[in-house]
């Protein structure tokens, strides 16, 4: 119910919204539970494990009751916290984990077989027959307890993440975070102030206590920081860790409150890096622990307190005040200075004021609630005697736990202060984080001021700036007076954890079970470990555990508090990797060209590569594929190898350094010439393969595999740092610098004279030399990865579509063409050349036959590579496949000696790569075969239980076609 | 025959303007590396009239490693035997993002402190641009990317993307 003239609502602007199908108004400003309360709706949710009717308990994000699903074109968000949801027009939440609805739940039965159901319960049950543990009774069980629900959908809503620097970083913006940003905003640093909540002022929101004589100074301040450039107010930004060297998380929700639209995030994760932090988080208040303290209507006296002055809510129309402290009075009074009925206010101190505008009993305990879906009374036991008082609203105070959760983060633990009942921050938990204010357990007003400003101006000192030392303004100071009560003896269960729907009684068997250390107690009984994170039932929790060991709740201690303080969503966390933000994408110049000929492209690492170019009438990539091999090996192909690694290697050592790391040499190499190179590993296994040519005395061009290219330039990099810094040789990467193309058959030396400035003279196996095309500065290889007699050409990759386009055209006019990666891979397998499908990262020199290339020098990895069963008939060997009869075969099938078992002891290797050959007319494949070397013309079994293969093949040479080398050099 | 006809990898892409934030291509022209030799810098630096320290510029100078910068938009002089000069040009994109808020929007890619005070005209830096590295350059209005060529279309769409949220937030009033 409404109070009229109450609260920061703005009553001008109604909202529509509806919670479970149920269309109800609001006001801007409210959250979604404030509204709810407003039209009377007490029953919000039903808990975890026994589907008990709950209500709203909080008015913050510690929220454990009052959880709903909002639902957003088409996704649906569980687990939201309603005390956190700001309304919006058109806003759809509905509650969760109930069936059918949420008045009349099936489920509700669990709380009937409460007995049977506590802590540690399933674990004793449901322990034979073993097996059923995980096919039966987790699943039955799962869906019987837990929350709210995902849909199986894809997320494509827009997060975003960012990151933010500052001198300071002030959390929380209450009177301590108000008056430490002041201070440190007037002295000049560059500062952030972080507020969970949408509106600037902390508690001083919900308390509508005087500032200065007035309510204005929250504005004032937040006015005046607002207008300083060097300030940056972040509203509805959660700081939700505290990580190494001043770095701080924080969740902002960017779009939540308003209904969806186009390119807004929902949430934006922050990293913010402060030189200082203020932890001026504030404190939560602490629920007591009686007999059935769960009901709709029994809530925290700070929340009522919340409901009424900030939206201008009244909780109840006959409210009763259960407390242990004074602070908790100022609602009571407030309530009444508001006209709304307070029955009684309960005290459990026998010692404490009688004086009040309502009946006060002292020494009260409450030993029962009423009321089935909504509270109607309670049974009170006080110092005169027993009572019944019909109320609807329950309001407890247990006293107040400061929010130590971030300091918290690094793995320090918080120190117990017997005078406020409460575990409070040590100074240097987090390296400069200074908590102040009721984090810190200072819980007057006053006191809160105090305590942000001295905070600031330590952050200051630490930064080596001068502090400004604005006045403090007037402000309460009200001692706040605490006997501590965690449980209060009764008939029923008490809660402790609500969203967990852990009871006094689990904690006590827990106990009695021998699960002593607050640790064991928590994973016992799963206190904590809701999505509240244990905020409003930790230390009620220890302080219980603590009296059944007999210990003190210091030497009990907390469990650990980890981030996030807050849940966040995953989609928040990976903003900017959804679909193609995973992985960049890497473009060759000749890719619009490619797709213009219908081009399917296959990712290559992060490259997209033409997997064959279609022709009219061809309706499958083998015939495209087919076509394109034989093209190239009776007329002229092009293809585009720009996505090799190319690196420049400059220097008077250079020739040295690729001594150093290829097994062969390349110091002997003459200039205008090309190598074949070998690289291992320092283990001594193949790294890459490729060639490198010398373009001058002292300057090399190699490249690598496209794969490997970025492992290479590492491996070198790591070389020339870690062995031989003081040597003349620079390097850098050129890949992205030069667009490369094949030019392959027995045509291409036609197709590039026709192309070239000066025709090719003399321009044997292996040349290099710098051209001209149409006088733009070229670079031609003549090496092949075909098998025919090829050539590469390079081009400053700007140029490079244009003459892929021109070379297409030169081919065409010849009667050739483009070819892809299917040819291409058929093409060097009937040449037996090697990739990565064969140097996988387990293969030797000796393995694929190159260990003569291991030369008399030493390079990286020769000693390695010498090592004992690196080289010998006991290793499988690189190999040539043959079916005897017509069958595709597959790579990844195994080897087996015929008449052996097709067992994994019998295994005698596997395949690598696999192609039908048009050249051939046979399937051919690439094998790795025990001392496969010596049984060339034998025989093996191939079985490749995936495709249901087995065929018998011939073990042959794996170079197929022209093994002598003829047209490559023709 | 025609000539070869060069282009740039985001050739026809117009600049785009988003909450008074500019992203366009620029062309910036020949670009070459030039990394000293052990035992160099000084004469490299005389006959180059300067080099640039870690993370600044200095005039046509970028820093890009240690004893190593970019030399961009004019065509380098003959350093044989002092220093690795090799062609850069076409391999690199530039990006140029100008606007008051261009800082807030790339503070969304890179996890640099680009406050003006920190990052100021004259500095530059090899930082990841998102999963990309990349070449990070204040200018007076804004920052100038310099990103591999094949990743252009992507760092192309993140930056597109980031200058829609940020202005969905200003249509929002968030």
């Amino acid at each position: 119910m409404r109070i009229a003239g109450k609260g920061l609502i703005d009553r001008t602007e109604p909202i529509k919204f509806s919670f479970d199908g149920q269309r109800y108004s609001g006001f801007k400003g409210d959250t979604l539970a404030s509204a709810l309360m407003a039209n009377d709706v007490r029953l919000i949710g039903r808990s975890f494990k026994y589907h008990r009717p709950r209500g709203i308990l909080t008015a913050g994000p510690e929220e454990p009751n009052a959880m709903i699903e909002v639902q957003d074109g088409g996704s649906q968000t569980p687990n939201t916290r309603a005390t956190v949801q700001e309304i919006y027009e058109g806003l759809t939440a509905t509650s969760q984990n109930r069936w059918p609805s949420l008045r009349w739940d099936m489920m509700a039965v669990n709380d009937l077989a409460a007995p049977f159901l506590g802590a540690g319960f399933y674990y004793k049950t449901f322990m034979w027959p073993r097996a059923f543990w995980e096919s039966l009774y987790e699943p039955l069980i799962r869906r019987a307890a837990g929350l709210g629900k995902l849909l199986p959908k894809h997320e494509t809503a827009t997060y975003e993440k960012a990151f933010a620097f500052c001198d300071v970083l002030v959390i929380g913006s209450g009177p301590a975070g108000l008056m430490a940003a002041l201070t440190a905003a007037r002295s000049g640093a560059d500062v952030i102030m972080a507020e969970a909540d949408s509106l600037i002022g902390g508690r001083l929101l919900s308390q509508d206590g005087q500032i200065n004589g007035s309510s204005d100074w929250v504005k004032a301040t937040t006015d005046e920081l607002r207008a300083l450039p060097n300030v940056r107010l972040m509203t509805r930004t959660t700081v939700i860790g505290a990580y190494d060297q001043g770095t701080y998380g924080a969740l902002e929700r960017v779009g939540l409150h308003l209904p969806g639209q186009p390119h807004l995030p929902r949430e934006c994760f922050w990293r913010i890096v402060a030189g200082q932090a203020i932890m001026a988080t504030g404190a939560l208040e602490r629920p007591i622990a009686f007999a059935n303290n769960d009901r709709p209507g029994i809530m925290l006296a700070s929340a009522a307190q919340t409901y009424l002055n900030r939206f201008g809510v009244t909780p109840g129309t006959q409210v009763t005040l259960y407390a242990n402290n004074d602070n908790a009075r100022t609602v009571a009074r407030q309530l009444m200075a508001d006209g709304v009925k307070v029955a009684a206010i309960l005290d459990t101190r026998p010692d404490a004021s009688l004086l009040e505008d309502c009946p006060v009993y002292l020494g009260a305990a409450i030993t029962g609630t009423k009321g089935r879906r909504s509270l109607s009374s309670i049974s009170v036991r006080h110092a005169g005697g027993e009572i019944q008082i019909e109320t609807d609203c329950l309001l407890m105070s247990g006293g107040w736990n400061p929010l130590v959760n971030l300091a918290c983060h690094q793995n320090a633990r918080p120190v117990w202060r017997e005078d406020i009942a409460a575990f409070v921050p040590k100074p240097g938990m987090v390296p400069g984080l200074h908590a102040a204010g009721a984090a810190n357990g200072a819980f007057s007003t006053l006191a809160c001021l105090t305590e942000g400003r001295g905070a600031a101006q330590a952050a200051l000192e630490a930064l080596g700036m001068t502090a400004m030392t604005p006045d403090l303004p007037q402000a309460g100071d009200e001692p706040y007076r605490i006997t501590p009560v965690w449980d209060v003896p009764g008939k029923g269960r008490a809660w402790l954890d609500f969203a967990n729907d852990v009871t006094v009684k689990d904690v006590k068997l827990a106990a009695q079970e021998g699960y002593t250390s607050v640790e064991h107690m928590k994973r016992y009984t799963t206190q904590g470990m809701a999505p509240d994170q244990g905020k409003n039932s930790n230390v009620g929790a220890l302080a219980v555990l603590a009296d059944a060991t007999g210990r003190g709740i210091p030497q009990t201690g907390t469990t650990t508090f980890r981030p996030p303080f807050t849940p966040v969503s995953i989609g928040a966390l990976g903003a900017g990797g959804q679909g193609i933000g995973f992985a960049p994408q890497r473009f060759l110049t000749s890719d619009q060209a490619s797709r213009d000929r219908g081009a399917p492209m296959v990712e290559a690492g992060l490259w997209y590569r033409p997997s064959y170019f279609p022709k009219p009438g061809e309706t499958t990539w083998r015939q495209s594929c087919d076509r394109e091999v034989l093209m190239v090996r009776s007329s002229v192909g092009v293809a585009d190898v720009s996505t090799l690694g190319k690196i420049d290697i400059q220097g008077r050592d250079a020739a040295r350094f690729l001594d150093f790391v290829y097994t062969n040499t390349f110091s002997t190499l003459p200039v205008g010439k090309v190598r074949y190179g070998l690289m291992l590993r320092e283990d001594g296994f193949v790294m890459d393969d490729g060639t490198t040519a010398r373009l001058a005395e002292n300057h090399y061009l190699m490249t690598t595999t496209t794969a490997a290219a970025g492992q290479v330039m590492r491996h070198l990099d790591f070389i020339h740092q870690a062995y031989c810094a003081d040597w003349q040789v620079r390097f850098i990467s050129v890949t992205e610098a030069w667009a490369q193309f094949a030019v392959a058959g027995p045509l291409s030396r036609r197709l590039l004279n026709s192309l070239l400035d000066e025709g090719l003279s003399d321009f044997p196996f292996m040349s290099c030399a710098h051209v001209l095309i149409e006088g733009v500065k070229a670079r031609l290889f003549r090496i092949s990865f075909s098998g025919e007699a090829g050539y590469e050409i390079a081009v400053p990759t700007a140029y490079g579509e244009a003459l892929f386009r021109d070379l297409l055209s030169r081919a065409e006019t010849l009667g050739g063409g483009a070819y892809g990666m299917e040819a291409l891979n058929v093409l060097r397998i009937e040449k037996g050349f090697i990739t990565h499908a064969e140097i996988h990262g387990r293969i030797t020199a000796f393995d694929i036959g190159m260990a003569r290339m291991i030369g008399k020098k030493d390079c990286i990895g020769k000693a390695a590579s010498l090592r004992p069963g690196l080289n010998g008939p006991e290793r499988e060997q690189l190999v040539g496949l043959r079916p005897l009869t017509d069958v595709a075969i597959g790579a990844g099938a195994h080897l087996f000696n015929p008449g052996d078992t097709v067992h994994r002891e019998k295994d005698q290797g596997y395949v690598t790569s696999v192609c039908w050959s048009p050249t051939l007319g046979s399937w051919l494949g690439l094998a790795f075969l025990q001392n496969g070397r010596a049984r060339h013309g034998q025989r093996v079994r191939l079985i490749d239980h995936l495709r249901k293969t087995d065929v018998l093949c011939e073990v042959t040479d794996p170079v197929f076609l022209d093994p002598e080398g003829a047209k490559l050099r023709a | 025959m025609p000539d070869l006809i060069a282009k740039t990898a985001l050739q026809g892409r117009g600049p785009i303007t988003l909450t008074g934030i500019t992203l366009q291509e620029a062309d910036p022209g020949p670009l070459t590396s030039i990394a000293c030799f052990p035992g160099t810098l000084a004469e490299v630096t005389a006959r180059l009239g300067g080099f640039p320290a870690p993370n600044s510029t200095l005039g046509n100078l970028i820093w890009t490693g240690p004893e190593q910068a970019f030399l961009i938009g004019q065509p380098a002089p003959d350093l044989t035997g002092i220093a690795a000069v090799t062609d850069q040009s076409g391999a690199w994109t530039a990006l140029r993002l100008t606007g008051p808020q261009a800082s807030a929007a790339l503070m969304r890619l890179y996890p640099l402190d680009l406050r003006t005070a920190q990052f100021p005209q004259g500095t530059c830096a090899r930082a990841p641009l998102g999963h990309m590295q990349s070449v990070l350059i204040r200018e007076p209005d804004g920052f100038l990317i310099l990103i591999f060529r094949s990743m252009a279309r992507t760092a192309w769409h993140e930056l597109e993307t980031t200058l829609q949220a940020l202005e969905a937030r200003v249509t929002a009033g968030v």
